[in-house]
Order: structure tokens, then C-alpha cells, then sequence
């Protein structure tokens, strides 16, 4: 059976949340080695982490625009109703991001100053409610009728121990794929040595809120052994090209665990789009407009990839040389 | 302060504060590119300089307008889920073909921005020229979704939802052409204006060099012809409104009773009457019937004092933006020096924001125009709202964080741009 419709651009619209993920996730997870910065090279750690970020950073940012706006023409009550059971998460999300631009601003422009280094620290609040928010989808909490308290249907829902687990869990994950990247931005020795090390601490970390997670795990998420094998697979493979400076491999592994991680969280939900009564068959705007927008992707991917590759060819072409 | 009144405070601090990026970032690349092309072409290094230092400036302002923008796009559920829940899929499309456009502009900018040792001079100047064009494409694109908001198109409504729902045909919704039009004249009138004066001001403060001068002029090729257009376009929004949305059009100019002949009143109620003026304005026909407010109960009325206020304030700076770009279209058909003219520069220095004041008082006039609707003669702004109670909360919120933003971003600005030292 072919998959319909529907099914089809709610997949695009995960697969656009991946790539924000692994591009938009590791400029947050730079931001978290900017303030960490420390030991002799701490001025280099931060300007690698500029010089890293300057060129892609709108880029990076717009897959959570594309898969939002592709959200509410296909699925607009689905973005209706998280819209207002997340609201104060989601809210608490958008400051974070307001703030990650205006410590980007001063970042790239060499404002080292203290209020710079506050807005980096408050902008770390949004993988952490990213994946609150994701959790609160995932796990059919978020309301279907906004009946009841304050507390009970704006707050409760979403503010629970496997919510905050899972944002820890996101935050972790952005700076394993900062960091994982970076050994690949310079060659410079030491400071590839720098990253190694904090990779290699942070994917400890992921590992362990995993398992901590999956303890957590409500009854309501299922997620299918495999996916949790394949993607231990992937991390003991980023372990293990980390810990032998393979850090081509150890991008496409570390790459591949956190891609797994999303893609297994919306294989987990399906058919829902949004438990527990919605499915992506019965939240699916009108067929003209899904034909409409499977249209205009596909246009858009013909001008995009091209484009996409041609933007990381002029600038990460030195990591190729990097690796050897 | 109700929630209502809240979240529609939320929504025009966030739209006031992006619009202003959402210009720039349309217009800018226009006066790099032409700037990065003079250099081309002359090898003069004043226009490498030029482009290079607009370069920096528009990179900080393109981070702010893109997360601005990415607060609105969640806003617009945030604020008005059930406004979302019925457009979503009717004007997902421009917001859709936006944010591709959008992931074009990123791209490119990213070349532009940082690529200048990296790709060849065609490739660069290619570059900037696709930012622009996606840039203009992304502004006409979310513009079309307001415009549907004016004159809804391509759906039926029943019992409250919507069937037979065409997306091209909303896309086609007859307020499009005059608004995406006004609008982008708009953007570069603004910018360029602007931007031809603050080098009038530096001028006239003594600093003549030959950098503020051919600063000077490429602001002016933007901004002059724009805002000498910016007049007739608003003429075509104005007639369309008189079919279309007679009741905005009646709030703008304070025409409480339907008439023909209707005079057009210039300043607060009662203010200056022209005879016949509105009539022959609206439907050039001095005796044409002008519907007004009368024709509406009260509680289907905008808000007149703002909405005439705000109008008033359009006309009266876009007319001034008018005659400077007139006077410097003369002043260069007699091949006069024009930053040599200090009256002319003079004239140019205070109309530096006004083009952003028009923009401003622009979207006033469509937006509380529009009231009590959100999408007009379907749904009302009362009945979209979030149920969220307390929302006074995040509109505070976001208030004194884009105070903090735009302070942060005149620091950055202050200090990359205007402090260092100009040739
Ligand atoms: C540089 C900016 C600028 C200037 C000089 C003017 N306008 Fe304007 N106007 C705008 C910028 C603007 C805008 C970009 O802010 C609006 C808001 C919505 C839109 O499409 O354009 C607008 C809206 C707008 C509308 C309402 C359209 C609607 O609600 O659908 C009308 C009738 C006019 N304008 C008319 C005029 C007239 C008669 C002008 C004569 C001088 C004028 N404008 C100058
Ligand atoms: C509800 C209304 C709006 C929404 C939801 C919205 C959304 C967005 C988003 C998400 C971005 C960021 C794109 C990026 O990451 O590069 C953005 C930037 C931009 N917007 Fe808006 N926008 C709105 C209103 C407007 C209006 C009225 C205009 C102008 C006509 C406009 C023009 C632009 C332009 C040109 C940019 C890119 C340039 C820049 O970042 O400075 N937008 N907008
Ligand atoms: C072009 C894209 C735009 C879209 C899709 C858009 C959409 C909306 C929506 C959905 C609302 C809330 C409902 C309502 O109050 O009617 C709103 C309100 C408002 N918008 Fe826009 N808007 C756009 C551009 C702008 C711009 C550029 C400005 C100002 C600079 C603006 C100013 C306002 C104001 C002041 C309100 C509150 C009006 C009121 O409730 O009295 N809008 N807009």
C-alpha cells in the first residue's frame, strides 16, 4: 500500500523538524560551548563556534519554519489545538529563541559582554522546552478541550518528569552534535582535541538520560526495540570514532542517533498526529491543499538542495581537509 | 486589560517591531547589489566599502527580522488558534511559498554575507541579486495572506466552516494586486529614503566625502522613484477599498453618513472639508455615492479616531516623501549637484524616518481598519482568540524583550557601523 497523502507531508514535516534538529539544534548546542568556553584556548573555542555558525545560522533556523507553516496548511487543527494547550511552553520557547538571535547578533560581532553571555544562558531554555513540548505531543497530553483550571489544562500537561527529562535529553543531544561537528571545522590540533573531549563526555550524558528516560517512559509511548537498538548502535559508534579521531564517521553516526531519535519518536505516535484521538487521516486539511503543498515542496526541494549544497560546499569545504 | 485586548497588543507590538526588518531586509540587498555592481564596473573602492559595510549592517538586521518572524508564525496560533484552525488551510499556501522564498533568501545571504573571498565577483553579485528577489517575493507573499484577510476569496462558508476550499483562488483574492503593490513600493520608498538621508545628514554636518555621496545617490535611485509612485499606488488601494471595504474606508476618512459628493476631512473630526474631494478620489466621479459608517451598526465599526488619525498621517508624510523624490528627480534632470544643494539635503535629512512612519501608520490604517474582524464580514477578532486566560503575561513579556532586542541592536549598530571611522 502506497502511503496516502497526508501520511506523506506529515512525514516531510518530520523530516523537516530532523533537519532543524541536526542544523538548528547544534547552533543552540554551540551556544552552550560559547559559555563553557575555558582553558587556554577558550578565545579560539569561541571564534571557531562563530566562524562555524555566521554563514549558515538563517539557514539553519528556517527548517522550524518550513515545518511550521507546512504544520498548519496541512494539519491546522493540530497547530490549533497544541497552539493553545502548549501555549506557556511554547511562549517560553519563542523568548529563547528571541534571545539566541540576540546573542548571535552579539557573538558574531565580537561583543563578549556580560550581556551577551546572559542571553546565551537564558537562551538555553528552548531545546529544553522543545523537548518538553515534543514529550507533552508525543505522550496525548496535550488537552483536547481547554476545560478546567489554570493549572489543569495549561500547565500540568506538559510540566511533568518525562517532559523535563526529554528536554534535558534535547539539550544534551544539541551539544553532542555541536560539538561532534566542530572537530571538523578546524585543524587545529588542540582545539580539535578540545571538542573531541567534550563530545566524548556528552554523549556519556546522552546515553545516561536515555536510559533514565526510557525508565520514565509513560505506557502511552511505545517505542519499538529496534529503534532503540539501532540507535545504541549509532551511539557506541560515535563513541568509538570519537575515541579514534574518526570525526567524519563520528558526524554521521552522532547525526544518525539524534535523526533516529526524532524519526523513532514520530514512528512511536503513528497513525496519530497528535494522540490521543488524533490521526494524521483525520487532522488532514482538504485535498487540494495537501496536493497544493506536496506541490510546492517538491518545487521548493528542486530550487533548495541544489542551492543547500552549493551554501555548505563554499563554506565547510576545509573540513574535508580537516579530516585527513 | 482584557485578554482580548491583549493578545491583539501582542500581535501589533510584534508586527510593529518586525515590519521594520521585514523593509530593510527587502530593500537593503537592492543597494548592496547596485553598489557591489558600480564597483564591478568602475573599480572605484568607495562602492566595495559601500557594500561591504551595508553587508555587516544588514546581517544584524536579518537575524532580527528572522526571529521576529519566527515569533509571529507562532503567534498567529498562539494568539489566534481559531482563526488558524480556519485559514490554515486556505492561506497556507502564501505562508508555504513564503517560507520557501525565504530558505532561498537564507541561503544565498549566507554567500553574500560571508562569501566574499570565496566565490568568484559574478557568482557574489548573483547571489546578492537572488537575495533581493526572494526578499521582494517572501514580503509579497505574506501580503498576499493579509489581503485575503481583507477580502476573503475561495472558500464558503457554512454553519460556521469552511467548504469548497480553493487556495489559488484565495490566493487571488482581489486585494492583492494594490496591496502587494503599495507595499513593496513601500519598502523601497522607506529604506532608500532613509538611507539617502542619513548621508544628507552626514553631509551637511561637513563630512562631504565621496563615500557619503555615492551613498547618497543610490539611496536616492531606490527610495526617490518609489516614493514619487507611492501616491498613485495608495490611489489604487483606496479604490479598491471604496468597492470592497467601504466601511474601512469610510473609518479612514470619518465619513460618518452616507452621501454623494461626499468631502474629504483632513485632520481630527471635523476638521478640514474639501468638497467632493473623497467622490472624486474614490470613484472619480465628484457625485458618486461614498458609503459611510452609517451604513454599519455600531459594534461593526472600526475605530474611527485612530484609524482617520493614522491615515491622515500616511498621506501627509508620503506627500512630503513625494516632493523630495520629485525635487531630486528635477534637480538631476538640470544636472545639478545635488549634495552640494543644502536645501535639498536639508529637506532629505528630515524625511530619514518617515518612510518607516508611513509603513507604520500604513498597517494601522489596514489592521484596526479591519476591526472588528479578523477575517473580514467571516470571523470576528473575539471569536479567534486563544480561551488562555492571562494574557497580559506574555504580552508584557514580549514587550520589554523587543525593547531589550531593539537596545541591542542599536548598541551593535552604533558601534559596527556609524562609530568607525567613515573616509
Ligand atoms: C512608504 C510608505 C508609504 C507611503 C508613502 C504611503 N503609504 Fe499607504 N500604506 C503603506 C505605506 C505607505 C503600508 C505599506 O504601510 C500599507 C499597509 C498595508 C499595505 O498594503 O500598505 C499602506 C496602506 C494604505 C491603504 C490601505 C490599504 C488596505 O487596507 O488594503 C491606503 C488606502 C493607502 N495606503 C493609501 C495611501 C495614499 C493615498 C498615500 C499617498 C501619499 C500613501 N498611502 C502613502
Ligand atoms: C503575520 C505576519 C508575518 C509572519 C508570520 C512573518 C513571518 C516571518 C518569518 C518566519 C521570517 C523569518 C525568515 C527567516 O528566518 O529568514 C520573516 C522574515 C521576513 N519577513 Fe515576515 N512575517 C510576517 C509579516 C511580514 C510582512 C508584513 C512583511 C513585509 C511585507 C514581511 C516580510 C519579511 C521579510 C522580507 C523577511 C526576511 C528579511 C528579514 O529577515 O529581515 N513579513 N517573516
Ligand atoms: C502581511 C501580513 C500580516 C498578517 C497575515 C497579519 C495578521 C494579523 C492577525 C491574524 C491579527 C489578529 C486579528 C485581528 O486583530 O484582526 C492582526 C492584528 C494586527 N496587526 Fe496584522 N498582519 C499582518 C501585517 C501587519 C503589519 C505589518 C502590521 C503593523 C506594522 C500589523 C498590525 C496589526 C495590528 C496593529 C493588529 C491589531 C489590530 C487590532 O486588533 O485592533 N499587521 N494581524
Amino acid at each position: 500500500m502506497t502511503p496516502s497523502l497526508a501520511v506523506t507531508l506529515a512525514g516531510i514535516i518530520l523530516i523537516g523538524l530532523t533537519a532543524y534538529v541536526l542544523l538548528g539544534g547544534a547552533d543552540f548546542g554551540g551556544g552552550v560551548w560559547a559559555l563553557l568556553a575555558s582553558g587556554p584556548r577558550k578565545q579560539a573555542q569561541r571564534e571557531l563556534i562563530a566562524r562555524a555558525i555566521g554563514p549558515v545560522w538563517e539557514a539553519n533556523h528556517v527548517w522550524l519554519i518550513l515545518s511550521l507553516v507546512l504544520l498548519f496548511t496541512c494539519f491546522p487543527l493540530v497547530f490549533a489545538r497544541v497552539a493553545i494547550g502548549l501555549h506557556v511552553p511554547l511562549t517560553l520557547m519563542l523568548i529563547g529563541i528571541v534571545l539566541r538571535g540576540s546573542a548571535f547578533v552579539f557573538q558574531s560581532y565580537g561583543e563578549g559582554s556580560a550581556a551577551g553571555r546572559v542571553f546565551a544562558t537564558a537562551s538555553l531554555i528552548t531545546p529544553v522546552l522543545l523537548g518538553v513540548c515534543v514529550a507533552a505531543a508525543a505522550t496525548g497530553a496535550v488537552p483536547v478541550e481547554p476545560r478546567g483550571s489554570f493549572v489543569a489544562v495549561y500547565v500540568r500537561p506538559w510540566l511533568t518528569a518525562f517532559g523535563l527529562a526529554v528536554g534535558v535529553f534535547a539539550l544534551a543531544c544539541f551539544a553532542l552534535l555541536a560539538a561532534v561537528y566542530l572537530t571538523l571545522e578546524t585543524r587545529d590540533l588542540p582545539l580539535q582535541e578540545d571538542f573531541r573531549r567534550r563530545a566524548l563526555v556528552t554523549e556519556v550524558v546522552v546515553v545516561g538520560v536515555a536510559v533514565v528516560g526510557l525508565f520514565l517512559l509513560p505506557a502511552a509511548l511505545s517505542i519499538h526495540p529496534r529503534v532503540v537498538a539501532l540507535t545504541a548502535v549509532t551511539a557506541a559508534s560515535a563513541i568509538w570514532s570519537l575515541w579514534r579521531r574518526h570525526y567524519a564517521l563520528a558526524r554521521v553516526a552522532a547525526a544518525g542517533q539524534v535523526a533516529l531519535i526524532v524519526v523513532g519518536w514520530g514512528a512511536a505516535q503513528y497513525p496519530y498526529i497528535l494522540p490521543p484521538d488524533l490521526t494524521i487521516q483525520a487532522a488532514a486539511a482538504p485535498r487540494v491543499t495537501l496536493e497544493l503543498a506536496f506541490t510546492a515542496v517538491i518545487a521548493g526541494a528542486v530550487v533548495l538542495f541544489p542551492s543547500l549544497f552549493y551554501l555548505m560546499r563554499v563554506f565547510k569545504a576545509q573540513s574535508k581537509n580537516a579530516m585527513r | 486589560m482584557s485578554d482580548l485586548v491583549a493578545a491583539r497588543s501582542q500581535m501589533a507590538v510584534s508586527l510593529v517591531f518586525h515590519i521594520i526588518f521585514a523593509v530593510i531586509g527587502i530593500a537593503m540587498p537592492v543597494l548592496m547589489v547596485i553598489a557591489e555592481r558600480r564597483w564591478q564596473r568602475t573599480r572605484d573602492p568607495i562602492y566595495l566599502d559601500l557594500a561591504k559595510r551595508w553587508a555587516r549592517g544588514t546581517a544584524i538586521l536579518f537575524a532580527v527580522g528572522a526571529v521576529s518572524g519566527t515569533v509571529l508564525s507562532f503567534e498567529l496560533g498562539l494568539l489566534w488558534p481559531q482563526f488558524m484552525r480556519l485559514a490554515g488551510a486556505v492561506i497556507g499556501m502564501p505562508f508555504s511559498l513564503e517560507g520557501f522564498a525565504f530558505f532561498t533568501e537564507a541561503i544565498f545571504l549566507g554567500i553574500y554575507l560571508y562569501g566574499w573571498e570565496r566565490v568568484s565577483p559574478r557568482a557574489h553579485l548573483l547571489a546578492g541579486v537572488i537575495v533581493a528577489v526572494s526578499g521582494a517575493a517572501s514580503g509579497i507573499f505574506v501580503v498576499i495572506a493579509n489581503a485575503w484577510m481583507n477580502t476573503p476569496t475561495g472558500v464558503m462558508v457554512t454553519n460556521g466552516a469552511f467548504t469548497h476550499i480553493d487556495p489559488i483562488a484565495a490566493m487571488r483574492t482581489p486585494a492583492a494586486l494594490p496591496q502587494t503593490l503599495h507595499m513593496t513600493l513601500a519598502a523601497y520608498a522607506a529604506t532608500g529614503i532613509a538611507v539617502a538621508g542619513i548621508h544628507a545628514l552626514l553631509v551637511l554636518k561637513g563630512r562631504a566625502s565621496a563615500f557619503n555621496r555615492a551613498a547618497l545617490m543610490i539611496g536616492l535611485v531606490v527610495g526617490a522613484p518609489a516614493a514619487v509612485l507611492q501616491p498613485l499606488s495608495g490611489d489604487i488601494a483606496a479604490r479598491y477599498l471604496a468597492r470592497r471595504q467601504p466601511v474601512k474606508l469610510a473609518a479612514m476618512e470619518a465619513l460618518y453618513q452616507t452621501r454623494a459628493g461626499a468631502p474629504l476631512t483632513i485632520g481630527p473630526p471635523p476638521g478640514i472639508k474639501i468638497p467632493y474631494a473623497l467622490s472624486l478620489l474614490a470613484f472619480h466621479d465628484p457625485h458618486a455615492v461614498v458609503q459611510g459608517l452609517d451604513a454599519v451598526s455600531p459594534d461593526e465599526r472600526p475605530n474611527v479616531g485612530l484609524v482617520h488619525l493614522s491615515f491622515d498621517v500616511m498621506v501627509l508624510l508620503g506627500t512630503y516623501l513625494a516632493v523630495v523624490g520629485l525635487w531630486a528627480g528635477w534637480l538631476a534632470l538640470r544636472k545639478r549637484d545635488l549634495a552640494a544643494h543644502r536645501g535639498f539635503l536639508r529637506a532629505l535629512a528630515v524625511a530619514t524616518p518617515l518612510g518607516f512612519v508611513c509603513v507604520e501608520a500604513g498597517w494601522m490604517v489596514t489592521e484596526l481598519g479591519r476591526q472588528p474582524w479578523v477575517i473580514y464580514g467571516v470571523l470576528k477578532t473575539q471569536d479567534a482568540v486563544t480561551p488562555m486566560p492571562g494574557l497580559i503575561v506574555p504580552f508584557t513579556a514580549i514587550t520589554l524583550l523587543y525593547c531589550a532586542l531593539a537596545g541591542v541592536v542599536a548598541v551593535v549598530l552604533y558601534r559596527q557601523i556609524i562609530r568607525s571611522p567613515v573616509a
